[in-house]
């Protein structure tokens, strides 16, 4: 069985390479699982032909989200999960970005992506192009930081304590 | 002519059906919902963040508690994950140990879906007796592993402790009464002309229109879309084992309720097969580096003894990459996505949580419906807090 996914997801990397010859991406297969590398430039176009190619129809996000590699450059790296419903294939779309880039939003591809984002946002601060309502979703509207980037403390800073305003 | 207003309120998060902790922004025109914006967030805790300063296994307890509903679909998803990263594949028996509790979970997620759903729109009895079975399934949680609710009952490279003694006995009790009581619900509530006309073609949503909000699980289902992981992208063997999709056709509320009656009884079928092929053999991987001696080795000897504290306290590594393993749990695709460095601890997680995914068609659904609709639509979903804030 292993086989037969390894095909389909080579599939994927063949059809992409041969629609798209110009652009630059690379893949990486790791416990048989693709992962492409792409740039951020390249991201709607190849997100609209991986979801509507007859033999691809990457039609379920799965999920969207980010990791911090704090110290490298760019620092951050966003992640989409695809699913095909119909050829039962998966792969790892990926771009890179620094801080203070913004993303091209998804949402038009895929309208789960709308909330996924959301909470990108919130958690480390990436801004996404022409999304429509990019607000905070899980901390409060004031909230100052992004709790998920590397640089923000697991505990509550020592600062809050100083200033007694911890509460309960 | 009076003139015709708006009127802004907020739904929750007191609201008896928006479970404590989840707050609905409901623009009104008399009783009609016009805009419904969903506001979470009450409940975060954290988690993703909390996990990367835990090693590998002290990861396990807070998945317990993301959906508290289904702690087992949750571990087992981040089991799954960690081993696929460590390339490892656990004894047969721990297998089907997995898939009979986690299939038990799920028949205990529903009910508690179904008490609640039906006391939302108003049938009082239904609650009692759900939670009378699901009391069963929390008494069997006990017995293997001491703990009623968050179990933590597997573990990387297998399980906490192979079944105690009798346990085979109970099971089987259970799902000889279950079929049952399972037809009793369906008395109360299938043919109820109140249950149907609170129910039916209320909170309707298209199957591309759920595709592409990311809907999974029975919610996706009862839209026609046949897609569950255990048949599409097995794991754990369910490959080996007989049952068939739920499916409905409508996407209202009335489908999605007999989608999860169709998939309590597929679980019931499903431990069944579990229990007819249970094979004997370990329960955990023969392998040193993951798993501690057993405890009366511990006490004999000073190797074990130190080889126990040592992973403890410092855990064990894990090769660097990036994996993303996806269970169907009660409510959808649960999917764990996990980078390591290389190091004792993940250096990063992401629970793709099927509630806040599933809690985005919310307003689709409303809009234009009553508030009492809503009500049944917000039940329909089932959504547990605890995962959609995480």
């Amino acid at each position: 069985m292993g086989d037969v996914k390894g095909t389909e997801e080579n599939l994927t990397v063949s059809k992409l390479r041969e629609r798209f010859p110009d652009a630059a991406f690379s893949t990486r297969s790791f416990c048989n699982e693709t992962t492409l590398l792409v740039g951020s430039g390249d991201l709607i176009r190849f997100c609209r032909y991986l979801r509507e190619d007859p033999g691809l129809l990457y039609d379920f996000l799965s999920d969207l989200t980010a990791v911090d590699r704090f110290g490298d450059h760019p620092r951050f790296e966003v992640v989409y999960h695809l699913y095909s419903l119909q050829y039962k294939s998966r792969i790892r779309l990926k771009i890179r970005v620094d801080e203070g880039e913004a993303v091209p939003s998804v949402t038009a591809v895929w309208g789960t992506a709308n909330w996924h984002e959301r909470e990108v946002f919130d958690m480390f601060g990436i801004c996404f192009d022409t999304h429509p309502d990019l607000r905070r979703i899980l901390m409060p509207e004031g909230w100052e930081g992004f709790p998920l980037r590397k640089d923000y403390p697991v505990q509550a800073s020592p600062r809050w304590w100083e200033e007694g305003t911890a509460g309960g | 002519m009076a003139e015709q207003r708006t009127m802004t309120i907020n739904m929750g998060p007191q609201h008896p059906s928006t479970h404590g902790v989840l707050r609905l922004v409901l623009e009104l025109d008399g009783e009609i919902v016009i805009r419904c914006t969903p506001h979470i967030g009450y409940l975060h805790t954290g988690m993703e963040k909390i996990a990367e300063s835990k090693r590998y296994q002290q990861v396990i307890p807070v998945t317990d508690r993301m959906d508290y509903l289904a702690p087992l679909s949750n571990n087992l998803a981040y089991v799954l994950a960690v081993e696929k990263l460590l390339g490892i594949e656990v004894p047969p028996r721990a297998q089907v140990i997995r898939v009979m509790l986690t299939e038990l979970t799920r028949i205990g997620s529903h009910l508690v879906w179904l008490g609640t759903h039906a006391i939302d729109i108003g049938a009082m009895s239904m609650f009692l007796y759900t939670f009378r079975e699901r009391e069963a399934i929390l008494d069997m949680y006990e017995q293997v592993s001491g703990a009623r609710m968050m179990s933590s009952y597997f573990r990387i490279g297998g399980l906490f402790a192979d079944l105690p003694e009798g346990f085979e006995r109970t099971v089987q009790s259970f799902i000889t009464s279950f079929p049952n009581r399972l037809a009793e619900y369906e008395d109360l509530l299938t043919n109820n002309p109140i249950w149907i006309e609170r129910t039916r073609g209320v909170g309707v949503i298209k199957p591309n229109e759920a595709v592409d909000l990311g809907l999974s699980g029975p919610s996706l289902r009862a839209c026609g879309v046949a897609w569950d992981i255990r048949k599409s992208n097995p794991y754990s063997g369910y490959e080996q084992f007989h049952f068939e999709m739920s499916r409905g056709s409508h996407g209202d509320v009335y489908d999605r309720y007999l989608c999860r009656l169709f998939e309590m009884r597929q679980s019931v079928a499903i431990v069944r097969q579990a229990l007819e092929n249970l094979p004997d053999g370990p329960v955990v991987v023969a392998d040193p580096k993951l798993i501690p001696p057993p405890k009366p080795r511990v006490k004999q000897s000073m190797e074990a003894l130190i080889h126990h504290f040592l992973l403890w306290s410092q855990g064990f590594t894990v090769p660097t990459g990036e994996v993303y393993q996806s269970v169907e749990s009660p409510r959808g695709e649960y999917g764990v996505y996990l980078v390591s460095d290389g190091s004792n601890q993940p250096y990063r997680v992401h629970f793709r949580a099927p509630s806040f995914v599933n809690l985005q068609s919310l307003p689709r659904m409303v809009e234009g419906r009553l508030v009492a609709d809503l009500v049944a639509i917000i039940g329909s979903i089932d959504i547990v807090l605890g995962e959609v804030d995480r």
